[in-house]
């Protein structure tokens, strides 16, 4: 098997996951929710730390420098923002 | 063990702790956890990668690092609760953002990457990220108001994107080198500026109200983005979480249609607010019976139960601290006092759940539409602050424009108190004949003001 199905198999298999997970958030915690997944979408960092670790030159450097601000900015800012909605959930 | 097995695993285990931590998102008594959980997992993916790539240069990378962590939280820090949708959808920019820079580096460092995985990819990667980013900053400048919250059209609209996505497929085929080989180096320019474009144009004829659906769709986007760089830079992880990020946008965007009772194409090609034949000179014609804060303290101080329905109004007003202090003081004197969420209320989908939750009400006394409507039959007053249309009972008229829209069923309850500031349409246009029923009564004004009113008043019971 390829490269290309095992990656296919991987990317299906999550989703559907991901889809069992995500349907049983209550309504209650969907903004949070979106938040969450948001700051998780920032997995671009990964990518973006690969591109700026091997530039050899300026071009690779500024796209891979602002990969890593940009993907920065959203995981960093989404999981503490997120964290701030939660830590308001209380029961009294 | 070797190093790259043990690489590997940690990114298997960032991938477990991903799926666990949004599983924890299931109840809210351990959503915090989990949202801790997916940060850990995200640490870890970035120290494997650290540790797997050979560092030419860390002086960029730790640049990058330490200006996005800054700016990301400082914002996390700052943003108030009613600028959540605002706030998703900048983050969601630089998320896809960053997507599509990772795939344009990939394809500048190899451009003769040719008909391949590899190169599908990248466009790919290109293409979503760059909507995304684009289309993620307009739909922030409609929310915030610096663009018009009303669709911009313009004649030949729908030609124009129709042929724009043709150009992108025919561009990404030629820069594949399907037509035969030449330097794609500037074809693949053009194709990136296609893709930011195409993002400005899909936004700009969607109304304000809309742009919470286009965020989550947005949202959905960006993972499928960071699941195509996994795809070009050969990393399960990205590709995992990529996808859990697109399932999840696209569950929230199916959720919010469902709310508003439309598709997704009816709210991404417009064409809402159909209001022909409707005599928008009789909205708000006939006679109501109105109460002021004295006579609604009265309705509800002496009753055993309350159901509070909060809507856009409440939010816009920025009374949920009023409202909570309602809720307590009815409380104390042993009113059974509870909230009915409809799935569309507040700014996004579990808006008003975060204000009403920042406020200090009680996560347990929040019901969503399913748990609550069959209540209210059983409910002696029902208190409505600021919503109009998930409460219009027209949605169960077929002929109706919100016909078979889900809506609370607050008709039903002994008595209605309708806290609004005009008898005004909602975002439907259309009047509603809650507010003149027998046993509805209208407390007119400001929700900040009025609620203010109400605490007053309510102390004032004996």
């Amino acid at each position: 098997m390829g490269e290309l199905m095992i990656g296919l198999y991987v990317f299906v298999l999550a989703a559907l996951a991901g889809r069992e997970v995500i349907t049983k958030v209550p309504p209650t915690l969907h903004t949070p929710l979106m938040s969450g997944a948001n700051a998780i979408s920032g997995i671009a960092i990964v990518g973006a730390i690969v591109v700026a670790g091997r530039a050899d030159g300026t071009t690779q450097m500024v796209l891979g420098v602002a990969a890593i601000t940009m993907a920065t900015i959203n995981v960093i800012g989404g999981f503490m923002v997120t964290d701030r909605m939660l830590s308001m959930f209380r029961k009294r | 063990m070797n190093a790259d097995l043990l690489v590997e695993l940690t990114y298997l285990l960032s991938a477990i702790l991903f799926v666990v931590g949004l599983k924890q998102l299931q109840s809210p008594a351990t959503a915090r956890g989990g949202n801790a959980l997916a940060s850990f997992a995200m640490l870890l993916a970035i120290v494997a990668t650290l540790v797997d790539t050979d560092i030419l240069g860390w002086t960029g990378i730790l640049v990058g690092v330490a200006i996005g962590g800054i700016v990301g939280g400082v914002a996390a820090r700052k943003v108030e609760m009613t600028s959540m949708p605002e706030m998703v959808g900048v983050f969601n920019a630089f998320g896809g953002g960053a997507s599509a820079l990772v795939a344009v580096a990939e394809f500048l460092n190899l451009p003769s990457v040719g008909l391949s995985t590899a190169g599908v990819s990248m466009l790919l990667g290109t293409v979503i990220g760059g909507v995304t980013f684009s289309g993620s900053f307009i739909a922030f400048a409609k929310l915030k108001g610096i663009l018009t919250g009303n669709p911009i059209t313009f004649p030949g609209q729908d030609a124009t994107n129709g042929l724009l996505v043709v150009g992108t497929l025919v561009l990404g085929a030629m820069i594949l080198g399907v037509f035969g080989g030449q330097d794609p180096t500037t074809l693949f320019y053009a194709f990136c500026g296609i893709s930011l474009l195409l993002g400005i144009l899909l936004v700009i004829p969607i109304g304000g109200s809309d742009m919470p659906v286009v965020i989550s769709l947005l949202n959905s986007y960006s993972g499928l983005a960071a699941s195509a760089a996994g795809f070009v830079i050969g990393n399960m992880v990205l590709i995992i979480a990529g996808a859990l990020v697109g399932a999840s946008g696209l569950i929230l965007t199916q959720l919010m249609c469902k709310g508003m009772n439309r598709s997704l194409a009816n709210v991404v090609f417009g064409g809402f607010g159909g209001t022909a034949g409707i005599d928008r000179a009789q909205i708000g014609q006939r006679p109501v019976m109105r109460a002021d804060a004295e006579a609604v303290a009265a309705e509800l101080g002496y009753v055993n139960s309350v159901v509070v329905v909060p809507g856009y109004g409440l939010a816009v007003a920025q009374a949920q601290h009023e409202l909570r202090k309602v809720g307590d003081l009815l409380e104390a004197r042993g009113v059974d006092v509870k909230y009915a969420i409809h799935p569309v209320a507040g700014r996004m989908p579990g808006h008003m759940n975060v204000l009403l939750a920042e406020a200090d009400v009680s996560y347990d006394k929040l019901y969503d539409l399913d748990e609550i409507n069959d209540d209210f039959s059983r409910t002696d007053a029902v208190l409505i602050v600021g919503a109009n249309d998930v409460v219009n009972p027209a949605s169960r008229d077929p002929k109706s424009v919100i016909a078979g829209m889900p809506i609370l069923d607050v008709d039903r309850a002994r008595r209605v108190i309708v806290m609004k500031r005009s008898l005004s349409p909602g975002f439907a246009g259309i009047d509603n004949d809650l507010f003149y029923a027998d046993n509805t009564l209208m407390f007119f004004g400001d929700a900040k003001d009025s609620m203010g009113d109400l605490v007053r008043e309510i102390r004032e019971l004996a």
